[in-house]
């Protein structure tokens, strides 16, 4: 099947006509008559439409479904409509919707607006010796997982609709489902699904929502597979961001005050950006500890595809501002940024722009030590500064940066989500773990299965975690945030302790071989699995205000230091990242290569963002949406890598653990300007770092352009 | 759809006059993506990928004959192509990836067209010359006039490449240049690609000198203002720079999403500047 | 026409132009070759003709006549892994494993033709399969390790 639409940004549709010669007679055609129930894909509000209503606000958006038995025919049959709009002058900046060029939302544009306020920034300016202000852009990010979204639908005889596909939230896809199908059983599963990285979190619901009508309609199964083209134009990207610093510092660098403004492009629909807007708004400051803080955050609507979820959540936008901006106060005041981190990082004991006093496993300052010690990084910079001064291939250049990440959902996310899970014992003698959190390369089937069979005390053979099927697995939330380990793990362990308690109570002793499961599954199953689901429970000592947005934003924070190594190619100002250097707090490593593959495959996500990947946009529509064009790092390009774990353990955490999977994506790309700023002497505030930014720069400096 | 599969160019040739609308296909690694985007409009294919005479490096007269089905892979790996003309060599280990290098084949690559084409500077500092074949007989094309713009060739309707031709140099050059500078370390398209053979005198002027660049242009030109400056000069940093500065003669490099004019022209000259400077 | 897949004579009779990733997935069953791109930049659809690796979205299967192709699915025929696959999983070398089965038979042609243990060449040969999930050292990591064990 297809989807069609018709590329333009923003305007009315007018008509849509049919062409004759082509042959219709096999084909399904769904349009939004089709749609018994509300027209929308429900994320947190449901202003995105599952067919555009009339009205289109973004190239990408979705005007008619075409299905055929043949895949070549729905090209051509795609081909035979002609639709007729009306185009509107489209948005297509973040600086024209703050302009009001056309109003898209409300009557400013903005979906939604935070501020935070900690001390007077004003006392602070007062008391600084510097004041240095910077502004920082980022671009939006393609997730480029390398298997594409795509979904089947199909209808029961009892008129339940089943939904199977590529999916990181299957609950997601029942909610959107339940309000565009009302009054119908929906049941969602979970297809083996490749890579996600936040791509297939809500997507999926708008895919899923387009087979299910289409399977409605032709009462076939149905099937709709994106290629790649389709995949990078129409589903969602990283935020672009600007991001504005105005930092107050004493003469020896201690942080007197921070203002921060930040706005982060939506895109055509809300979809979770207050929720993405919150993460960056909140991870603004930096891992520093600064007495007057103000942080101002908007979202703000534009005429291109909805921008969505992208691991780290909004925080990799913010925190390369502020991590950027200590190169802007370097430069500007002569102090250096290694020292000006050691004098502000957080501590035990230390407060964060939300009041949130940091009571346990703070990591900053060892993680920056250690990762400093591993690089040699003060050597390695002096050594560096002098390789610059003579003829030679390269420059060379070294850069640092401090980040944290609060794993799971922000503030009261977690209560409201109230995520269930549960074990079971079976019949046949094994355990299974029943819950909708999803495999999707990052291992949470191996760790949520280790969990439990370490709080059991047995193999992790006698364990299986089971397909996420909502008619089989309680609503564990999302599989996203950083939270599957963390909270997920938790739960699970709980149910363990239940499960284990009453097998012991009825047989003496929790069994630990296969054979004695076996016999207990005998003994204690007959009438069905012996089974204990448990809910999550929000520790009593973190506490948020949500109305205020004051208080426990997260219940503890990772944290990474990162060192880049770079050369800068003296005739292409090609750069190439040589070594890595990342120490991270992961509270505990449940399992250690998973935590490895996470912080690896994190870090060149980065460095792609850092350095190469720009989806260019024109018009509201992505103009490089092909691997060729949207360059993601090769096999060739991505560094060696030095993976320190640092164990500090999270007490409320399963076994200490913290959630890891986002973190690693915050540090690298500032770590890039930093480096990239010894070795040219460029400091270059908008990402990515492309060569053709340092050309610019190295003949501005030479006071010439070509 | 249609597809005709000769077997030998004979085959080929009478295909084709017989299909003139068909489309010449060898590896596919272009057509193939159009092909599945359905975007070759039921247009018949001639797919010539069986004809075996077409394939392989011989030796002619004061020279090499590369077949146009030949696959970058072969020439990479050729010791008579590494040995004559490395920059050739070297350019085809730059093609796309391993896979694509396996695949597309250099007479693919040159009626492709594409301004990017990685092969193109090393065949024009070369001097190369294109074989066509047709029912009409056979043309030897200079390399440079090979191409008439963006994806489009000077092959008439019914010619088909046969052959590239790539003559010996008459000396060793005392310097050599490959340089690709694309969006990434592998896997790239060409934001500037060049190559560069220069011969000195035994006092150390210039006595021949060879630049090419492609992605500059709508097709791969030779920096002929540049090699006539420096033909007999001695290369000191000022002849160098006034060679830089000829470079906008023979070349014009666009603003597109894979990079700018700016840069483009400037990492060009880099290259033209450390080739020449010592 | 006749085509040698994974050491077995199998006749197909289909479209002269079908991609030959979809006669493989399609028409003979061998799923474990993916589609990432359909545009032969991913590497992910990668299989060995006649030893050699090349990008099946990109090959017409008339192409494949009277030829040899390996499909990851030859790898491990029986129950024992390949030793590739072994280092891969000791060194966790695959996650989503979309860009797996094409990553494996790239190294694997590499490993075979005696490839060295020389990690920047490693990665230059295999440039032509992107992964997004590993950040590819868990995987350079795995195919050293295969080539030590070898010549070992």
């Amino acid at each position: 099947m297809a989807r069609i639409a018709v590329g333009f940004a923003f305007g009315a549709i007018k008509k849509i006509q049919f062409d004759p010669c082509c042959p219709w007679k096999d084909a399904v055609v769904a349009d939004t008559k089709d749609i018994p129930g509300e027209n929308c894909v429900a994320t947190i509000e449901a202003d995105q439409p599952l067919l555009a209503p009339g009205r289109v606000m973004h190239p990408m958006e979705p005007i008619l479904l075409v299905a055929h038995p043949d895949r070549n025919k729905v090209w051509q049959a795609a081909r035979h409509v002609q639709i007729t709009y009306e185009e509107r002058d489209p948005v297509l900046t973040i600086e024209e919707s703050l302009a009001r060029k056309q109003l898209l939302r409300g009557t400013d544009n903005v979906f939604k607006e935070y501020l935070i306020e900690r001390g007077s920034v004003k006392d602070g300016f007062l008391e600084a010796a510097h004041i240095v202000e910077g502004e920082y852009r980022t671009p939006p990010q393609e997730h480029a997982y390398i298997e594409p979204n795509g979904m089947a639908a199909w209808v029961e005889e009892n008129g339940a609709i089943v939904v199977a596909g590529s999916m990181q939230c299957p609950y997601y896809v029942q909610k959107a489902l339940k309000r565009i199908f009302p009054g119908r059983n929906i049941r969602v599963i979970q297809a083996v699904t490749g890579g996600a990285f936040g791509g297939k979190e809500d997507y999926p619901s708008m895919l899923a929502g387009h087979v299910a009508l289409l399977a409605l309609k032709s009462r076939k199964p149905v099937k709709m597979l994106y290629d790649r083209s389709e995949d990078m134009a129409a589903t969602t990207k990283r935020h672009p961001s600007i991001v504005r610093h105005r930092t107050g510092l004493t003469k020896d660098g201690r942080l007197t005050a921070q203002d921060i403004d930040i706005v982060f492009d939506g895109g055509a629909y809300i979809t979770l950006s207050p929720v993405v807007l919150s993460r960056g708004t909140l991870h603004a400051t930096g891992p520093y500890a600064c007495p007057n803080v103000r942080v101002r955050s908007r979202a703000v609507a534009t005429n291109t595809p909805p921008n969505g979820a992208f691991r780290g959540f909004g925080a990799p936008q913010t925190l390369f501002a502020v991590e950027a901006h200590w190169e802007k106060i370097a430069q500007e005041t002569g102090l250096d940024p290694l020292k000006l981190r050691r004098r502000n990082l957080v501590k035990e004991g230390s407060v964060m722009a939300t009041g949130q006093v940091l009571k346990e496993s703070v990591s900053a300052s060892e993680a920056l030590e250690r990762c400093v010690a591993r690089a040699s990084y003060e050597a390695a910079r002096l050594s560096h500064a002098s390789v610059n001064r003579k003829p030679g291939p390269v420059w060379k250049g070294m850069g640092l940066a401090l980040v944290h990440h609060g794993p799971g959902f922000t503030g009261s996310g977690e209560v409201m989500l109230a995520s269930r899970a549960a074990v079971a014992l079976n019949r046949d003698g094994m355990v299974s773990v029943l819950a909708a959190t999803t495999e999707m390369g990052q291992g949470e089937a191996t760790v949520l299965t280790q969990i439990v069979a370490e709080t059991l005390g047995l193999d992790m053979s006698l364990v299986r975690v089971e397909t996420p099927d909502t008619a089989k697995v309680p609503n564990s939330g999302p599989t996203v945030a950083s939270r599957t380990t963390m909270i997920i793990g938790n739960i699970l362990m709980k149910a363990s302790l239940k499960l284990k308690d009453k097998v012991a109570k009825e047989l003496g002793a929790f069994p630990t071989t296969a054979k004695g499961l076996k016999a207990a599954g005998r003994k204690l199953c007959a009438k069905g699995p012996l089974h204990f689901e448990e809910e999550y429970q929000k520790p009593p000592e973190i506490v948020w205000n949500e109305a205020a947005y004051k208080g426990d934003a997260y219940g503890v924070y990772g944290y990474e230091a990162i060192i880049v190594d770079l050369s800068v190619d003296r005739l292409t100002y090609e750069v190439k990242v040589d070594r890595v250097f990342t120490s991270t707090d992961v509270g505990r490593a449940i399992h250690p290569d998973l935590v490895r593959g996470q912080i690896a495959g994190g870090t060149v996500q980065g460095l792609g963002w850092a350095l190469t990947e720009n989806a260019v946009f024109s018009r509201g529509s992505m103009a490089n949406s092909q691997f060729t064009n949207y360059v993601i790092p090769t096999f060739a390009d991505a560094p060696a890598m030095d993976l320190d774990i640092i164990e500090n353990p999270y007490p409320r955490g399963p076994y200490g653990a913290k959630g890891i999977g986002e973190l690693p994506h915050n540090a690298p790309a500032p770590a890039v300007v930093a480096a990239v700023r010894q070795a040219t002497g460029l400091l270059i505030t908008e990402l990515p770092v492309l060569p053709e930014k340092i050309c610019h720069g190295m003949l501005m400096k030479k006071g010439r352009t070509s | 759809m249609k597809v005709l599969r000769p077997r030998s160019a004979d085959e080929a040739l009478r295909l084709f006059s017989e299909n003139p609308l068909a489309l010449p296909f060898s590896g596919g690694t272009d057509l193939m993506v159009a092909w599945n985007m359905g975007s070759l409009n039921g247009k018949p294919v001639l797919d010539l990928s069986a004809i075996r005479e077409w394939i392989g490096i011989r030796k002619m007269p004061g020279g090499l004959a590369v077949g146009a089905l030949t696959t970058h892979a072969e020439l990479r790996d050729h010791p008579e192509i590494r040995r004559n003309f490395p920059l050739l060599a070297a350019a085809c280990a730059a093609v796309g990836s391993v896979q694509i290098q396996n695949r597309g084949t250099l007479g693919g690559n040159i009626a492709n067209a594409s301004p990017a084409g990685d092969t193109f500077p090393a065949l024009a500092v070369y001097e190369a010359r294109v074989r066509t074949i047709s029912r009409h007989g056979r043309r030897n094309i200079p390399f440079l006039h090979m191409f008439a713009g963006v994806k489009k060739t000077a092959l008439n309707q019914t010619e088909l490449i046969e052959a590239v031709e790539l003559p010996f140099l008459h000396a060793k050059p005392a310097r050599q240049v490959f340089r690709k500078v694309g969006t990434r370390a592998a896997q790239a398209i060409s934001k500037t690609v060049a190559a560069g053979l220069v011969w000195l005198e035994k006092g150390g002027a210039i006595k021949e000198f060879r630049f090419a660049l492609g992605s500059m242009a709508p097709t791969v030109r030779r920096l002929a203002a540049a090699e006539a400056f420096l033909k007999g000069r001695t290369p000191s940093s000022s002849a160098i720079e006034t060679a830089a500065g000829l470079l906008t003669k023979d070349v014009h490099p666009i603003d597109d999403f894979r990079s700018t004019a700016e840069y483009r022209l400037e990492v060009s000259r880099n290259i033209l500047r450390s080739f020449l400077g010592t | 026409m006749k085509i040698s897949v994974n050491g077995r004579k199998r006749s197909y009779t289909g479209p002269a132009f079908k991609r030959l990733i979809d006669v493989l997935r399609e028409d003979f069953g061998l799923t474990g070759t993916k589609e990432g791109c359909g545009e032969g930049e991913c590497g992910a659809c990668t299989v060995l003709l006649d030893g050699r690796p090349v990008a099946s979205c990109l090959i017409p299967v008339e192409h494949a006549e009277g030829r040899k192709i390996e499909t990851v699915e030859s790898l491990a025929p029986g129950k024992a892994l390949n030793p590739l696959q072994k280092s891969f999983l000791e060194e966790a070398a695959s996650q989503c494993g979309i860009c797996t089965p094409g990553v494996l038979l790239t190294a694997w042609s590499w490993v075979r033709a005696g490839g060295s243990a020389d990690r920047q060449a490693i990665r230059r040969h295999l440039s032509g399969n992107l992964c997004r999930c590993t950040g590819y050292q868990s995987i350079v990591d795995a195919v050293v390790k295969t080539i030590k064990r070898r010549i070992r």
